[in-house]
């Protein structure tokens, strides 16, 4: 393989913006995992529930997919909402969350997955849009709208998220859930509702991140499998529950794939977010900005 | 009942079952038996772990594909350097030994934190390793490997009928193993670490080296469940072998069974898997695995000690009902009322 700067140059840039899709991404999980410590192995699933409704808004109505994943962002939160209500009587109540509360949404993401498979077949989809196709070029550098557009909306995501829980009073009872139910408990607050809320909201994320995802690449039911290993190890990486952290790690975690796709080949990419998550857990378990 | 006689028990019932089969004289049956043998050392080796430790593996597929990869890496070793041909159980303890020192040392890495990391990292296991399998042109890559399968074997016949008798044993050594675990030390210390792991390790119970064990010896029986494989499905591919039906079935049997003894994952697997098999020619692959997958999340939800935990409470709700009598007087002589 011949060494190149533009090469590196380019192969660094689309992977800061390809990291800011995995952001988006993580983000949904930095909530679940990271603060209620609901460990939702099923959230890719829900991406790809998200990129399957908005191949179907753009393919039958012609919506902007962006457009179609906010306008489904309640319908997720509902159902956020009411899989945390059945994983909480079910499973957090009489403290088997971890062995049957892991095992029942490993169901719900196999479930999910078939069901698309049923459904749709094993056919790659995409979806079209304006800014699908055309890309920027500044000197050397060559950046592709269909990366571009996702990445600048997810950070719109994933800040607003952040002002959202240092913010507001909602928020901030999210982020105390985490640290003392029972002291919660005592100013009057429901801890159980405020969860019910936060899953909601990590579940409505899942609804734009699965958008952008069918923007960026074709999907089929069993690519959400590939990112399982990544947010996982974004959201280790970044220090559990830290958005900000979040951002940095996905972006770390984006520029090393794309320089290995780029000087390896990308059948080598998916190993790359393993070697973050193990060299995480084994070197520095909290992560970048862990608490 | 002695360990001995349990085993003699269980190769009885084996030899008549094969005597069974063979006398049906439809070699499908041994098709598709072979295959819910595999689930019945899946579901034992994955319960070993979850079960017994309530650390959660997700990563069964990778475990079984390594058994299977190995036997496909020295398969072409020895078609290339015209070696003398190993017999199954040779490849069998091969491929057990790769899963079982990749077991242990995933386990080092993860175990140390908090569960759901290794149910994490066990996910993210597969991917990887799949990764590693499609870019090793050695065994394949992504087009697959081809396994030639011998015709006939000298006294059996059909070798399909040896490879059915093979995983058998293979069967009977795994439930034998969990059954001397359970009722061993390393059983009660594995107990003490699926109820509460901090009082374990505050009474001195060395939490981190039986999580390695079991983690090992799961590890070590699934990549044994994986050696013969090539052999009976002749052609590998990568995304069916690290597909995610066997890391769902191999959880979902135990679940639905019951995880606290031998005897659940057992149960879990000869009805499901019968299932699934009936299901497959029946109706469809896609459809058998969505019973499986609805299965799971309902047994989790409904019963969460699986059928074994059913069979129990219905015999404790009649204690006038003579099995339960029976029970609760072996538990508590003289004090039935």
């Amino acid at each position: 393989m011949v060494f190149s700067f533009d090469l590196l140059i380019n192969a660094v840039v689309s992977g800061i913006l390809i990291g800011g899709f995995y952001a988006a991404v993580t983000s949904g999980v930095s909530l679940s995992f990271g603060i209620l410590d609901i460990v939702n192995i099923a959230h890719p699933a829900f991406i790809i529930l998200g990129s399957y409704i908005a191949y179907i808004a753009n393919a039958t109505l012609g919506i902007d997919p962006i457009l179609a994943a906010i306008v489904m962002m309640p319908v997720f939160y509902v159902l956020g909402a009411a899989i945390y209500q059945v994983y909480y009587v079910s499973f957090e109540k009489r403290g088997q969350e971890s062995l049957r509360g892991l095992a029942f949404f490993f169901g719900l993401l196999f479930i999910t997955e078939v069901t698309l498979v049923l459904y749709f077949g094993v056919d790659y989809r995409y979806v079209e849009a304006r800014y699908i196709g055309p890309s920027w070029h500044f000197a050397m550098l060559d950046i592709p709208l269909r990366i571009l557009v996702p990445c600048l909306v997810s950070l719109v995501l994933t800040a607003s998220l952040q002002i959202f829980l240092t913010r507001s009073f909602l928020g901030r009872a999210i982020m105390a859930v985490a640290q003392d139910q029972l002291a919660l408990r005592l100013m009057a607050v429901d801890p159980i509702k405020i969860k019910r809320i936060a899953f909601g909201i990590s579940i409505a994320t899942a609804s734009l991140a699965g958008a952008f995802l069918i923007i960026i690449q074709p999907v089929e039911p069993s690519v959400g499998r590939e990112y399982i290993g990544r947010i996982f190890a974004i959201c280790v990486l970044g220090g559990m529950g830290s958005l900000p952290g979040t951002v940095i790690a996905a972006m770390l975690l984006g520029i090393v794939e794309s320089l290995t796709s780029t000087f390896y080949g990308p059948s080598w990419a998916p190993a790359v977010s393993f070697g973050f998550l193990l060299l995480t857990l084994a070197v520095r378990p909290a992560g970048l900005l862990g608490r | 009942m002695r360990t001995p006689v349990f085993l003699l028990i269980w190769l009885v019932i084996c030899a008549a079952v094969f005597v069974a089969a063979l006398a049906l004289g439809n070699d499908y049956i041994f098709f598709a038996g072979y295959v819910v043998l595999q689930y019945v050392v899946l579901g034992t080796a994955w319960n070993i772990l979850g079960g017994y430790c309530g650390y959660v593996n997700f990563g069964s597929a990778a475990f079984f594909a390594l058994g299977a990869y190995s036997t496909v890496a020295i398969y072409r070793l020895i078609t290339e350097h015209e070696f003398y041909r190993m017999p199954i159980p040779v490849l069998m303890l091969i491929g057990g030994v790769v899963s079982g020192i990749v077991g242990f040392g995933m386990g080092y890495l993860t175990l140390r934190l908090r569960g759901a990391f290794f149910a994490i990292a066990t996910l993210a296991l597969a991917v990887v390793l799949q990764t590693l399998v499609v870019n090793w042109d050695y065994v394949g890559g992504s087009r697959g490997a081809y396994i030639i399968r011998p015709e006939q074997i000298a006294p059996f016949g059909n070798y399909i009928r040896y490879l059915f008798l093979i995983m058998m044993l293979l069967a009977v050594a795994a439930i034998t193993t969990a059954r001397l675990i359970e009722h061993s030390r390393l059983g009660y210390g594995f107990a003490s670490i699926r109820d509460d792991e901090l009082a374990a390790e505050a009474s001195g119970v060395p939490t981190l080296r039986l999580k390695l064990i079991a983690t090992t010896i799961s590890g070590a029986l699934m990549g044994m469940a994986g050696a013969p494989f090539p052999y009976y499905i002749g052609y590998l591919q990568p995304s069916s072998t690290f597909g995610l039906d066997y890391a769902v079935n191999s959880i979902a049997m135990p679940l639905i069974g019951g995880t606290t003894s031998w005897v659940g994952p057992l149960i879990g697997a000869l009805l499901l898997g019968s299932l699934q098999q009936i299901a497959t020619v029946t109706i469809s692959s896609a459809v058998n695995l969505l019973i499986v997958g609805f299965l799971l999340v309902i047994f989790v939800v409904i019963a969460p000690n699986g059928i074994i935990g059913l069979i129990h409470t219905y015999l404790q709700r009649k204690p006038e009902d003579f099995v339960g009598r029976r029970r609760v007087e072996a538990e508590m002589p003289g004090q039935v009322p």
